[in-house]
C-alpha cells in the first residue's frame, strides 16, 4: 500500500542534538548508571515479547519507550519494577535487583480512572504517594514532620498545576486532571527514577506539550531519570535523550534521530516502514507499526501552529 | 421476660435519669457497653468496606453468622463462639475465592451463603428445645448480655482495632490505588486477606447486637452517610465512629422503652441519617445550580 521512498539523510539533520555520544551498544554495570538492561527478554504466559534489549539510563536521562500496542512496554515497566521476572539476562535498578529499590521509583501505571463515587481527595491520593506504604497510624498531634508532609504535597501539585481541584474528591475529576494527580503521586516522594507509563493518555494536546515540558524539566534540572511509555513521539521528542523502540521479537536502543528512521524500523519490523519529517519537526511513521491516519489527524489539526524546538 | 418491670418505666425527657433508670439494671448497662464496642469496631471496619466495595462480602459474612450462632447452640456452646468460628471461617473462604485478582467470585460465594443459611435453618429445626426461634439470631437483642460476652467483645474489638490502627495506612493505599501500591512493595494481596478476617470478626460482634440480618446497619450505613459528607478521610472515618455510636445507643434507649425489638431501631435511626445527608446534599446541588454561592464541604473544610 504505502509507496516507500527512501528518506536518506532528511531525518536526523534538524532534530535537537541529545547529550552524550548516544551510542550505547553494550551497557556495563556501572555505579552511576539508574537502569541498566542487559540481553534482557520476557516471557508472558509462556509467550516471548521482546528479546535482546539492550539499555543503559544515567540520571537526567528521558527515555521513551515506543513500539505498537501489545508488545510489551507495560511489561518492561513492570520488569523494572520487579513485578514480573526477566527470562533471560540482567536487570539491574539502582545498582540493585528490580524490586529492591522500589521506594526510590516514581510509578504512574497505564490509565486508570477513580470510580465516580470514590469519596477521597485528590491531594490524598497523592499523599498516599508520600507515606502510604508506612505502617501504623500517624500522630494526630501537628510536628514538624507533619508540616513538611503537607508542604511537600501542596508543592508537588502546585508544580503539575493542580492546585484547583486537588481538594475535590478525585471520582469527580476529569481524566486529565486525575492524570495530573496521579503524576504528582509518582513525583511527591523525589524519586530517582520515574516510570510513566502513558502519562500523556487523555490529555489534551496543549497540555500533552505541557506535561512533557513539565517531566522533561524535573528530568533535566533535578537529575531525574525518565522512562516515559509514550504512543506518541512528538509530544515528547525534543525533552528525549534516548529512544526503545519495541517490536515482536527485537528492540532498538539509541537516540531519536538514530532508531527513529526508515532504516531501523524497517529492519526492526521486516516490512518496510516509513519515516517523514513534517516542517515544523514532527516525525511521521507511516506504515508499520503505527497506523499513519493517527499521526497526519494530529498533523493537520495542531501541527501548523505548534512549533517544535 | 425481663422486660415486663423495665419497661413499666417510661420516657421523661430528663435525660440524666431516663439514663441512671436504664443503668439501674445491670442488663442494660451490659447492653449499652457492649452496643458502644461493637459500635465502634464495626463503624472502622465499615469505613474500609465501604470504601474497598465489599459489601457483597460484609453481606456474606454477616449472613453466615445465623448458621454458625444456630450450630453453636445445637452442639450446647455458647452461640458468640459459634459467630466468631463462621464468620471467620467465610472471609477465609471468600479470601480465598477471590485468588489473585481483587475482584470477588459474587456467584460462588452467593451458592455457599445460601446453603450455609440453609444449614442454619436446619440446625434451628434439629435443636427444637429452648432456642427462642431464629428471631434473636437474625434481629439482634439486648435483653441477657452478659458482663463475659462484653468481655469477650472488648478483646476481641481491641485485638480488631489494634490491627487496623496497624494496617491502617497501607491498606488505604491498597484500598484506593492497588497498582501504585503494590509497586512501593505493599503487601497488596495479604492486606486484602487480614482485612477479610478483621470483617470477619467484625461481623461476628454486630450480630449480637443488631442480628445478623441487620449487620448493614452498623457495618455499611454510618460509612456511607459519612463519606456522602466529606471526603476528608480522617474526618471521615470520625464521623462514621459517631453515626454508629450514635444509631447504636439511641436505638438501645428506644428499644429499653417500647415493646419492639433493638435491630429495627438501629437500623432505622442509621437509616434516617442517611437520607436526611443524601437529601441535604440533594437540596445542595440544587442550590448550587440554581446560583446561589454555596461552597461545597471539601473546599469549606
Ligand atoms: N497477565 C497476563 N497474562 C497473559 N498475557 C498477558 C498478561 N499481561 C499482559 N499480557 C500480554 O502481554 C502482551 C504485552 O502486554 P503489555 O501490556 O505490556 O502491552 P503494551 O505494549 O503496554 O500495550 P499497550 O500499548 O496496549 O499498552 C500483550 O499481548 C498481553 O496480551
Ligand atoms: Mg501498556
Amino acid at each position: 500500500m504505502n509507496p516507500i521512498a527512501k528518506v536518506r539523510d532528511a531525518v536526523g539533520h534538524a532534530l535537537p542534538s541529545p547529550r552524550g555520544d548516544g551510542h550505547d551498544q553494550v551497557p556495563e554495570t556501572g555505579s552511576d548508571a539508574v537502569l541498566v538492561l542487559r540481553g534482557a527478554a520476557v516471557h508472558v504466559a509462556g509467550r516471548a515479547l521482546w528479546s535482546s534489549v539492550d539499555l543503559r539510563i544515567k540520571a537526567g536521562e528521558f527515555t521513551a519507550v515506543l513500539g505498537p500496542n501489545g508488545v510489551g512496554k507495560s511489561t518492561m515497566i513492570k520488569v523494572v519494577l520487579g513485578a514480573l521476572p526477566a527470562a533471560t539476562g540482567e536487570v539491574r535498578v539502582l545498582g540493585v535487583r528490580p524490586g529492591q529499590a522500589n521506594d526510590r521509583i516514581g510509578y504512574l501505571p497505564q490509565r486508570r480512572s477513580f470510580d465516580a463515587s470514590l469519596r477521597i481527595r485528590g491531594i490524598d491520593v497523592v499523599r498516599m504517594g508520600l507515606d502510604g506504604d508506612r505502617w501504623g497510624v500517624p500522630l494526630p498531634f501537628p510536628g514538624a514532620r507533619r508540616r513538611a508532609a503537607r508542604e511537600r504535597v501542596t508543592e508537588v501539585i502546585e508544580l503539575v498545576g493542580a492546585s484547583a481541584y486537588a481538594h475535590r474528591p478525585i471520582g469527580q475529576c476529569s481524566g486529565g486532571e486525575q492524570q495530573r494527580l496521579l503524576i504528582a503521586q509518582a513525583l511527591v516522594r523525589r524519586p530517582e527514577l520515574l516510570l510513566l507509563d502513558e502519562p500523556l493518555d487523555s490529555l489534551d494536546l496543549p497540555n500533552q506539550s505541557a506535561v512533557a515540558a513539565l517531566i522533561g524539566r524535573i528530568c533535566h534540572q533535578e537529575d531525574v531519570a525518565v522512562v516515559m511509555v509514550a504512543h506518541d513521539v512528538n509530544p515528547i521528542l525534543h525533552h528525549l535523550d534516548r529512544v526503545v523502540y519495541l517490536a515482536e521479537g527485537g528492540a532498538a536502543t539509541g537516540t531519536p534521530e538514530e532508531v527513529i528512521t526508515s532504516k531501523t524500523l524497517t529492519r526492526l519490523y521486516g516490512t518496510p516502514v516509513e519515516v517523514l519529517r513534517t516542517s515544523d519537526g514532527r516525525l511521521v511513521v507511516v506504515g508499520q507499526p503505527e497506523p499513519p491516519a493517527i499521526h497526519t489527524d494530529r498533523h493537520e489539526a495542531y501541527g501548523s501552529g505548534h512549533a517544535a524546538g | 421476660m425481663l422486660l415486663a418491670d423495665a419497661s413499666a418505666a417510661a420516657w421523661s425527657w430528663n435525660l440524666i435519669s431516663d439514663f441512671q433508670q436504664m443503668w439501674s439494671f445491670p442488663f442494660m448497662v451490659n447492653a449499652f457497653r457492649a452496643g458502644a464496642i461493637v459500635a465502634v469496631v464495626s463503624a472502622v471496619v465499615g469505613w474500609f468496606v465501604v470504601l474497598r466495595r465489599q459489601t457483597f462480602a460484609a453481606h456474606t459474612v454477616s449472613a453466615v453468622a445465623f448458621p454458625g450462632a444456630a450450630g453453636a447452640v445445637l452442639i450446647g456452646v455458647s452461640a458468640v463462639y459459634g459467630y466468631f468460628a463462621l464468620c471467620v471461617a467465610a472471609a477465609l473462604v471468600i479470601a480465598v475465592l477471590q485468588g489473585n485478582g481483587d475482584h470477588e467470585e459474587s456467584a460462588l460465594t452467593g451458592t455457599v451463603q445460601a446453603f450455609l443459611l440453609a444449614s442454619g435453618f436446619l440446625f434451628i429445626a434439629l435443636y427444637k428445645g429452648l432456642l427462642e426461634g431464629p428471631q434473636t439470631i437474625l434481629f439482634g437483642t439486648f435483653l441477657g448480655i452478659t458482663a463475659s460476652q462484653v468481655t469477650v467483645l472488648l478483646c476481641v474489638g481491641i485485638v480488631v482495632l489494634a490491627v487496623l490502627a496497624l494496617i491502617g495506612r497501607p491498606l488505604l493505599f491498597a484500598s484506593v490505588d492497588p497498582q501504585v501500591a503494590a509497586g512501593r512493595g505493599v503487601p497488596v494481596r495479604a492486606l486484602s486477606v487480614v482485612f477479610l478476617v478483621l470483617l470477619g470478626a467484625a461481623t461476628a460482634e454486630a450480630s449480637q447486637i443488631t442480628g445478623t440480618l441487620l449487620v448493614f446497619a452498623l457495618m455499611v450505613i454510618p460509612a456511607a452517610t459519612a463519606q456522602v459528607l466529606t471526603a476528608r478521610p480522617g474526618l471521615s472515618l470520625m464521623l462514621t465512629v459517631l453515626l454508629a455510636f450514635a444509631a447504636t445507643w439511641l436505638g438501645l434507649t428506644a428499644a429499653y422503652y417500647s415493646p419492639y425489638p433493638l435491630g429495627f431501631f438501629v437500623t432505622s435511626i442509621a437509616f434516617a441519617g442517611y437520607l436526611l445527608t443524601l437529601s441535604v446534599r440533594a437540596l445542595r446541588g440544587i442550590r448550587g445550580r440554581t446560583g446561589v454561592p454555596l461552597p461545597t464541604e471539601e473546599v469549606a473544610a
